[in-house]
């Protein structure tokens, strides 16, 4: 039988070390939504929504009162919404109205996010997803819940730099529309490569065409229990770090999936994945650049940070994957700047610098994420940044983002405020030497040899 | 059979045992194991209970109890067993 000590442990790591389930995120197809009427087209989307997702905030506060365990959000993620509106949709406005019947459904069953306001072009666009991601600034910046990805690269076709030019562009007028609220609409878009079908985690959650109607997927959380963990092991070896790290991934995925199961018997919907992220949030002790100086650095973006990121990120998933039936999603440590008091504070003392974290990025589990950056950076030199973090998601066949803010009307040295989850930022510098000729290319860049395998 | 774990945490004072096993008695609520220890000067106790005869859910019993445990000066928590089975049995 459990024993007092054992569960001191388990109440220690929720109440002190802010161990909590991040999200309970139910996946829904829209397939059988679509419709040439858009007016239809709509209708069926808020019906498939609010029907599917009506129980889910009760059930997710249910099952975190009964086990004692916070679960944070509670969010949905649909099918690419280009995908969905094809037929329907014949101008940006018109799939503008996509993104208000989302937000409108969200706000009904009391979602915090939706995520699926998505195009996945990583060889080509059709008209129908080059429409849609000429809307997303509007849609970002008329709704309050929806949030957009959209999949430039894959290891297996390549890169499509048009979609990448154009990117660069639209994170620019997105950031224009929403310049009222320090250009929070970049925060609710992702650039991707190689993007997941079951990832719980926003903004960059969708339902992939390749999932059942309907899922239930869980994303874990747990720096803070890492960190403290890890202050028992000060000075002992690599194989001892390494092994506290596996120990603590799986008891706090172990978690995860004890929550994935009740939701999914509850609700009665299969249960897809559990992501097993470190996702840190700006309270304090909650941070991933804390495991790092935990680990022996002095600051996060020190000498060694790629190969302490590399172990963290990779233990993560060795410990994580013998606690849960399905793994999925982004799985490692995330690396976001505003979200991560211990990130804010590297970049404030100078010991963390784009490009360090975009050595990073080939190691843990996404990509650049939640950085400020000038207002007056060129799209040109966005779309630069954005083809270097596919290029690596490319080659080294794993998931990589981009969720960068150009906080228009600030610069350099100036911070920005989101408010909640989102956290704040210190505005980064951008390296100035131009790419655009580079950009101005268009095309694709071919798929890498080893993509060639069967 | 449906098995929380109940925790009271907090300063050492008169009667906490007593209050908290008086509301689970008038909720029907059977106490299966107790252990107890005092570290560092904080009363820490541990029931095993069964709750499938009590008329309250979870959800409220945990409610009540927190309340309870305001009241008193403590902590109280009530969980389902199963969080702490998963986390350290494989």
């Amino acid at each position: 039988m459990i024993n007092i000590f054992e569960v001191n442990e388990t109440n220690k790591m929720i109440e002190q070390e802010n161990l909590d389930v991040r999200t309970i995120t139910m996946g829904i197809s829209l397939l059988d939504c679509i419709d040439s009427d858009l007016k239809k087209l709509n209708e069926n989307i808020y019906n498939k929504i609010t029907n599917c997702a009506k129980n889910l905030v009760e059930t997710g506060d249910k099952i975190s009162m009964e086990y004692g365990i916070p679960i944070v959000n509670k969010r949905i993620s649909v099918t690419p919404a280009a995908l969905i509106g094809g037929s329907a949709c014949h101008s940006s406005e018109d799939f503008v109205s996509i993104a208000r019947t989302m937000d409108r459904a969200a706000k009904e069953v009391g979602v915090n996010f939706i995520g699926g306001y998505s195009a996945l072009v990583s060889k080509g666009m059709t008209p129908a997803e080059e429409l849609l991601i000429r809307s997303i600034p509007r849609a970002l910046a008329e709704t309050e819940r929806v949030c957009s990805s959209v999949n430039v690269g894959s290891t297996k076709t390549g890169i499509n730099m048009d979609a990448v030019k154009l990117m660069g562009e639209i994170i620019l007028e997105t950031a224009k529309a929403s310049r009222d609220e320090d250009s929070l609409g970049c925060a609710k878009l992702v650039v991707f490569c190689n993007a997941p079908d079951d990832n719980p985690f926003m903004a960059g959650a969708f339902h992939g065409v390749t999932e059942a109607d309907c899922i239930i997927n869980v994303g874990v959380s747990g720096p803070g229990v890492v960190k403290t963990a890890l202050e028992q092991v000060r000075g002992k070896d690599f194989e001892t770090l390494c092994e506290t790290i596996k120990r603590t991934a799986f008891k706090v995925t172990r978690v995860g999936q004890l929550v994935a199961q009740e939701a999914s018997k509850r609700l009665g919907v299969p249960f897809g994945i559990v992501d097993l992220s470190l996702a840190p949030t700006p309270a304090i002790g909650d941070s991933v650049a804390e495991i790092l100086e935990e680990i022996g650095l002095e600051r996060a973006g020190a000498p060694g940070t790629t190969a302490a990121l590399a172990l963290l990120n990779d233990q993560v998933k060795k410990g994580g994957v013998m606690a849960s039936t399905a793994v999925g999603g982004l799985s490692g440590a995330f690396i976001p700047v505003s979200e991560d008091q211990g990130m804010i504070d590297a970049v404030n003392e100078g010991a963390l610098t784009l490009e360090k974290l975009e050595a990073m990025t080939c190691v843990c589990s996404v990509g650049l994420d939640m950085i400020a950056v000038p207002g007056d950076t060129k799209a040109s030199t966005i779309s630069g940044i954005i083809a270097d973090e596919a290029a690596i998601g490319m080659v080294n066949q794993k998931t990589t983002a981009v969720r960068l803010i150009p906080v228009i009307g600030k610069g350099v040295g100036e911070t920005v405020e989101f408010g909640g989850l989102l956290g704040y930022a210190p505005i980064m510098p951008v390296n100035p030497f131009s790419c655009e000729a580079f950009v101005e290319r268009g095309g694709r860049i071919p798929a890498p040899i080893h993509s060639f395998k069967n | 059979m449906k098995k929380t774990i109940i925790t009271v945490v907090g300063n050492d004072t008169v009667g906490i045992i007593a209050k908290v096993c008086t509301y689970l008695a008038d909720n029907n609520v059977n106490i299966l194991d107790i252990s107890q220890t005092i570290v560092q000067g904080y009363f820490n106790m541990m029931m095993v209970t069964d709750t499938s005869a009590s008329r309250k859910d979870t959800g409220t019993l945990s409610r009540e109890l927190s309340e309870l445990g305001d009241q008193i000066g403590v902590v109280i928590r009530c969980q389902h067993e199963d969080i702490f089975n998963k986390m350290h049995r494989i």
